[in-house]
């Protein structure tokens, strides 16, 4: 009997960890979408006129759309008069002053998803913005931030407090008429994090979300906006786990990034949401749009991402390159299991000179999983001297699964050098032989292994970050830094 | 210490081994020799446990326990090493940390601490100067773009840490240049204890200058047909397998 493919499979067939719900109080839009669920959205936000009017013009446009139809990843419709398009925690007085003030059963959903807010504050030195639900409920280190100038809140605060930033970049990356979702978030976001680095300022800690769905048909559209300013640089952490439950859930978030001169923008995700039981019902749906948008001579953007949730994601982090000697990044580890669909990638759009990007995706397929990766690289006219380097690896574990790599390369500029590389393997039988030989139990040779194909993306990620990553791909900790 | 007897072993339909008798005790060394082809590194490897083998008759015995009854990853924690013919390469995997597991793997199962990282780096530092090996080997990725010989070096370092009972180097010296050979013997020499049992798998009586085994025994098509003392290798390489194949012709 095949005892590496048993224990191969009892890995791969891990119940989810962080699958519970919580209960707590919502305060809830009706269900449905119409102009009125957008005006009740924007009172509850207390949001001004402006963005009432960009919402409304959004959902109009988004009236006029059909659902994409995309060929590599299959889902039943969606109803979109079934989702509930607004729901709040209901908080004692409103905004809470500290932690304490906190529901306690929010509290105590944090501790069981392993981040307690006070031990973050007082160990990790990450501010939490923590999304629960559509709004913010508790932020942190905002004094820290405050006297370096720099702004970190939840998004409808900065609609608030800085209309002004809101107002000048909101939409500038993703237009509502961007896509199908990047319009239906544009017309019902709920809430999100908004980030403004002033000039010259180096943003003095991780910055960090934790986002979580919770209450039953909420589905999320949360809008993130990040801004360095000329020779800033910042580093975001994105994570997010979901509570197990019966139907699927839509996520359609918007991100977007803009970098001005000189200015650096890391973003990290680590995504571990519900990917759905063995036979893929109940998980996930994560169509998100998120784009980088080098704006500044010299800027730079990097997104790295751990996918390993969802039951569909569909996904493509993407940097314009606008600025000279601008730099993108996007390195990438997907990890497909049973019946997930994972359809990632990025586009690289090369518009100033000397612009340089580099795209290093590892796609990782188990049970019946199926990862596509899909990139573009474009270089326009007037990129003189464009670079891109692009490289894909997938790794099978098993025989049921499968890996698909499109790129796709689009050069207008013949000074450009667009250079690709992919490759496909199988866990090696001999390889999980070798270490079994030095007495590894075939669990560990297969993490020890898996984590070997990620390593180059986990060492782009922030330290406690690759920790996280790992313990999602069942690696030991030490394997990290080994 | 491991009682081969009568084993019969196919892969797929095809006889490989045909009846193999071995008997190793606690503090022996035995060479096989034997044409490319014949079986040894199939023998090495049923030893260690690896799937795709069939043994269709016969029993293998190490400190009186079924051994075909454990799993691979048990065998080595009991103590058998295999320093492979052709080692594999782990991308990604950083050397140290393979070491670093299996070390800890083997301790845990003796009911022993794991090492901290200072005293497993003390020790490996020490057993990379008993096999000539670079540090800078243990931070790259675990047999990736080594040369033959650092490969061979490599296999062992790891036997050197994980100090195991009975420890099978299937043609360890092929692809060493002339001091790299003296420097693994030596190695391999230094691991020598009443305790310990080596089977070495081997194409030239040069290895056996440098490491003098108890018996010798010569594998042809799936059989033992000839063992012997050390000068039973000397006169191999005077006189080629086809002196045994023809003057002998029957199995011994
Ligand atoms: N997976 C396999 N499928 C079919 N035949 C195999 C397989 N593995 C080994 N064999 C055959 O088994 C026989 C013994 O091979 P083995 O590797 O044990 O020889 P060896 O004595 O170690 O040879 P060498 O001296 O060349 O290393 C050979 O004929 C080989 O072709
Ligand atoms: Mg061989």
């Amino acid at each position: 009997m095949n005892t590496a493919a048993h224990e191969l499979d009892t890995l791969i067939n891990r119940d989810y960890e962080y699958g519970f719900e919580s209960d707590i109080d919502s305060d809830m839009a009706p269900k449905g979408l119409s102009e009125e669920t957008i005006r009740f959205i924007s009172e509850r936000k207390q949001e001004p006129g402006f963005l009432l009017e960009w919402r409304l013009k959004a959902y109009r446009h988004w009236l006029t759309l059909k659902s994409p139809n995309w060929s590599s990843v299959h889902y039943p419709p969606i109803n979109f008069q079934d989702i509930i398009y607004y729901s709040a925690p209901k908080l004692r007085d409103n905004a809470p002053k500290s932690l304490e003030e906190i529901d306690p059963e929010l509290l105590r959903t944090y501790d069981k998803l392993g981040i307690p807010l006070k031990e973050q504050e007082l160990l990790a030195g990450v501010a939490v913005d923590a999304v629960f639900d559509s709004v913010s409920v508790a932020t942190t280190f905002k004094d820290r931030l405050a006297r370096e100038g720099i702004v970190f809140c939840s998004f409808s605060e900065a609609a608030r407090l800085h209309p002004e930033l809101v107002k000048q970049y909101m939409g500038s990356v993703v237009s509502y008429m961007d896509n199908f979702y990047a319009a239906l978030n544009s017309a019902v976001f709920s809430d999100g994090t908004f980030c403004y680095i002033p000039p010259g300022v180096k943003c003095p800690m991780e910055l960090s979300t934790y986002f979580r769905i919770n209450a039953k048909n909420s589905g999320q559209f949360e809008r993130t906006l990040i801004i360095a300013d000329k020779g800033a640089s910042v580093s975001y952490l994105e994570g997010c786990t979901a509570p197990m439950r019966d139907e699927n859930q839509l996520h359609a978030a918007v991100v977007e990034l803009i970098a001005l001169e000189d200015a650096q923008i890391r973003y990290s995700t680590v995504q571990n949401w519900y990917p759905g039981d063995k036979d893929g019902k109940g998980g996930i749906f994560n169509f998100v749009t998120k784009r980088g948008d080098c704006r500044g001579s010299r800027s730079r953007i990097s997104w790295t991402q751990v996918e390993t949730g969802s039951a569909i994601t569909w996904k493509y982090p993407s940097v314009i390159l606008r600025g000279d000697d601008s730099v993108g990044e996007f390195y990438s580890v997907a990890l497909t299991n049973n019946c997930q669909q994972a359809d990632t990638g990025t586009k690289m759009l090369h518009i100033g000179r000397n612009t340089r990007s580099t795209i290093v995706s590892k796609g990782i397929s188990a049970g019946r999983g199926q990862n596509a990766y899909r990139g573009l690289v474009k270089v326009l006219k007037g990129a003189e001297n464009a670079r891109n380097y692009s490289q894909c690896d997938s790794l099978l574990l098993g025989n049921r699964c499968a890996a698909h790599t499109f790129p796709y390369i689009e050069v207008k500029n013949p000074t450009a050098k667009v250079e690709h590389e992919a490759t496909t393997s199988r866990i090696g039988e001999d390889q999980l032989f070798y270490c079994m030989q030095r007495g590894l139990s075939a669990e560990d040779a297969v993490s020890m292994i898996v984590n070997g194909f990620c390593r180059e993306v986990f060492k782009k990620l922030p330290m406690e970050f690759a920790v996280e990553a790992q313990k999602l791909l069942g690696v030991s900790l030490e394997g990290s830094i080994g | 210490m491991l009682e081969i007897r009568n084993l019969n072993v196919s892969i797929g339909d095809k006889p490989i081994l045909k009846g193999i008798d071995l008997h190793v005790k606690p503090g022996e060394i035995h060479a096989i020799m034997g044409p490319n082809g014949s079986g040894k590194s199939t023998l090495a490897q049923v030893l260690a446990g690896r799937e795709g083998y069939t043994v269709t008759e016969g029993e293998i015995l190490f400190e009186n326990k079924n051994l075909l009854e454990l799993a691979p990853e048990l065998r080595a924690r009991e103590g058998i090493f295999l320093a492979f013919q052709y080692p594999v390469e782990i991308p990604g995997v950083a050397n140290i940390y393979l070491l670093k597991a299996a070390i800890n793997a083997r301790r845990k199962h003796q009911g022993l601490p794991e090492l901290d990282a200072m005293d497993f780096l003390e020790l490996t530092k020490e057993k990379l100067r008993l096999v000539g090996m670079d540090e800078a080997l243990l931070y790259r990725p675990v047999n990736e773009g080594f040369s033959g010989g650092e490969k061979k070096r490599n296999e062992i370092l790891q036997m050197a840490l994980l100090e195991p009972k009975l420890a099978l180097l299937d043609e360890t010296d092929s692809g060493l240049d002339i001091d790299a050979l003296k420097t693994v013997s030596e190695g391999v020499n230094a691991l020598k204890n009443p305790d310990r049992a080596i089977i070495l798998i081997t194409h030239y009586q040069r290895l056996l200058d440098y490491i003098h085994p108890d018996r010798v025994h010569v594998l042809a098509n799936g059989r033992i047909i000839r063992s012997g003392g050390p000068e039973l290798a000397l006169t191999l390489e005077e006189r080629g397998y086809g002196w045994l194949e023809t003057a002998e012709g029957i199995p011994a």
